[in-house]
């Protein structure tokens, strides 16, 4: 394989092919991105691995090349990377109070206890008892950036590779599997997650037993439908005839090739699980009160919406509305750069 | 269908189990909760057996429609309960439904027939924030525009304002109230259920709205590159027809996949928005279940969604067969 690639990528550049982004499907790259793939392979000393991440590297670079042409990625980009900021340094942005047990619960001032407009006192107002609304936002970063990383990277893991073995091997194995996602996947996501939170009791470790227990369905049914086809391919019959354990296939044949969805499925997923987490959370059943989590931080305001406080409703909205937004933008623009259709 | 409803059935046993004491489940009034009672309904519902002998006793109760008492609305029965509160939401999924439907396929032909343009442009990326939105806070906000801001809509409290009576005003009783007052003649009545339903439905619309739009745009331009659609431009039939007769036709039949699993979706109750607007309908009977820590009406809920969306998908496979002569069912 790797001589092959090499071989394509030696005749490309003698034919001189420029406009290769517009044409090909795997072996594609404008030129330059093609004469960066060679440079970066000489420059590793052509050790055996940078060899055979080539073609895939420069895969990588095209798809970075696309995804820079496309205005609605590069905006989700920049929100995730803005808000992933916020979520790695909150103390930066709000300093939690010296001797706070517990740095995700707002902190509050009983001096205060009537909600304020956003102002001098507070930069985004405050909720009951001097709940500092921009405290709440900063650090509800933080919970749900991780919340949302770790149920999502779990769930793809087991549900990928649930998936593959039920794609790979097919009969028994694939029936079983398939049987047991179609299960979790014929209840909707957050009335199973909500019933397993209800008996679960609350807290925000509680919601992510709950989440995991149901979210790695969905990508089993993905990866599942892409290993099917994908392992009729020839190149699994030669990588199989040239005496590649079971294993080695389906990791280093199959994953590579079938993940694609994956990708885009998790990245739209960081998004749902925090949209569920939230929803969870405004009915009582994930992070408890007081916590700096935007779900509750709109559950508490909710008995002001007559009053006039709208700041404690309208502030986390909008930060779970970007956070979700991000990764919905980025996820659409990955679909797009990923989809061997739309690879012109 | 059939071993993915067992399936459910034995999650659902299992989730029951988890959550302590089954027997409660079946007491229909707590405070009278004497060792004596409590063994009793162990007799009965043979929770002294052993587990797995329990789930055959229990599948076999469920069966009959004996789902045990839902603290979460008076202790009534839990088939009580979902008789008496799916009209309700049966009203807001379908005018949610008619409303994204009307919307979407309009928005979704035209993004997809001028393809790359700003129009398309823009409907993608609405869409997207359609779909980011947290729901609830959709409501909410709809709520402070609409109700304290500019006054439009009652208090957003109920299906119908405190000066109604359904039991009083109505000689009609479905629980379908949009039936029931223009049946019984009340006009006064039917008006006000109206104005209760326009703020849940546009935000329950949402989401579905942008699902379609997607979904029918994609399809759409699958379609526009097609061969037929090619011939009839070829035989000069103006855009128009050619759009609306043979691509918008038959771009339709995917789509209405999309709006049949959404609609048996929304038929479970749509549990934050149904909350938001203190809709008394099952999905805030199972948020209230769920706070209350209601096992028997949770569980009741759960499985009514699945068996709704099983037969959502099953019916939707039909329908599918129906529309596109090339799907036959094997």
């Amino acid at each position: 394989m790797m001589v092959k690639g090499l071989k394509v990528e030696a005749d490309k550049k003698r034919s001189g092919t420029s406009a290769s982004a517009k044409e090909g499907t795997s072996a594609t790259g404008s030129s330059a991105n093609l004469m960066g793939g060679i440079k970066g392979g000489m420059r590793a000393g052509g050790s055996r691995i940078m060899l055979a991440l080539r073609p895939r590297l420069r895969e990588w670079r095209f798809s970075l090349h696309l995804m820079s042409k496309s205005a609605t990625s590069i905006a989700g980009i920049v929100l995730i990377v803005v808000l992933a900021f916020i979520a790695a340094f909150p103390s930066l942005l709000a300093p939690p109070i010296p001797g706070a047990r517990d740095p995700f619960v707002i902190p509050l001032d009983y001096e205060r206890p009537v909600p304020e407009k956003p102002g001098a006192n507070f930069t985004l107002g405050s909720g009951d008892d001097g709940a500092d609304i921009y405290y709440g936002i900063i650090w509800g970063a933080r919970i749900s950036m991780t919340f949302a990383i770790q149920v999502v990277l779990v769930g793809a893991f087991v549900g990928a590779i649930l998936g593959l073995f039920a794609g790979y091997f097919g009969g028994v194995i694939d029936e079983v599997i398939m049987r047991l996602t179609d299960i979790f996947l014929s209840i909707p996501g957050l009335i199973l997650v909500m019933a397993i939170a209800a008996v679960l009791g609350r807290g925000t470790e509680a919601t992510k037993v709950a989440l995991l227990s149901v979210w790695w369905a969905g990508y089993t049914r993905l990866i599942r439908g892409t290993a099917l086809s994908v392992r009729e391919n020839s190149y699994v019959d030669a990588a199989r005839a040239s005496g590649a354990g079971e294993i080695k296939i389906m990791f280093r044949h199959i994953l590579p090739n079938s993940w694609t969805p994956v990708v885009v499925q998790a990245t739209m997923d960081m998004g749902t699980v925090v949209l569920t987490l939230a929803g969870l959370s405004y009915l009582g059943l994930g992070a408890p009160i007081g916590y700096a989590e935007w779900g509750v931080m709109i559950n508490q305001g909710e008995p002001y919406i007559t009053s006039g406080y709208w700041w404690m409703i309208v502030f986390p909205g909008l930060a779970i509305l970007s956070f979700v937004l991000a990764f919905n933008l980025m996820g659409d623009g990955l679909r797009d750069v990923l989809d061997p259709k739309m690879r012109r | 269908m059939i071993p993915v409803l067992i399936g459910v059935s034995l999650l659902t046993f299992f989730i029951i189990r988890l959550a302590g004491d089954p027997v409660f489940s079946y007491l229909q009034d707590p405070s009278k909760a004497t060792e004596q009672i409590l063994d009793q309904i162990r007799e009965k519902y043979h929770l002294n057996e052993p587990t797995y002998v329990q789930y055959f006793y229990w599948l076999n109760s469920v069966l009959h429609g004996d789902l045990g008492y839902t603290k979460a609305a008076q202790n009534i029965p839990v088939t009580e309960a979902i008789a008496l509160k799916f009209p309700a939401t049966f009203e807001l999924a379908l005018t949610s439904t008619i409303l994204a439907v009307s919307i979407g396929v309009s928005v979704g032909t035209r993004a997809a027939v001028k393809a790359n343009s700003a129009t398309d442009q823009s409907a993608r990326v609405v869409s997207l924030v359609a779909v980011s939105i947290p729901v609830f806070w959709l409501g909410i906000l709809l709520i402070i525009i609409f109700y304290n801001m500019l006054g439009w809509t009652p208090i957003p409290h109920n299906q119908y304002s405190t000066e109604f009576d359904p039991r009083a005003d109505l000689n009609v009783h479905t629980n379908f109230l949009l039936i029931d007052t223009l049946l019984s003649g009340n006009f006064d009545f039917f008006f006000d259920h109206v104005m209760h339903l326009v703020l849940p439905t546009i935000t329950l619309a949402f989401a579905t709205t942008a699902i379609i739009v997607r979904m029918m745009r994609s399809s759409m331009l699958e379609v526009l590159g097609s061969e037929y659609v090619r011939t009839a431009r070829a035989k000069g039939l103006p855009e128009k027809v050619v759009i609306r007769k043979h691509a918008r036709r038959n771009a339709l039949i995917p789509t209405t996949t999309v709006i049949g699993l959404s609609f048996g979706g929304l038929l479970g109750g749509a549990v934050l928005t149904e909350t938001v607007f203190s809709w008394n309908g099952l999905g805030q009977w199972a948020a209230d279940a769920a706070e209350a820590i209601d096992t028997a009406g949770i569980m009741g809920f759960t499985l009514l969604t699945a068996v709704i969306y099983v037969l959502a998908n099953l019916t939707v496979d039909l329908v599918y067969s129906f529309l596109d002569p090339r799907v036959r069912l094997g």
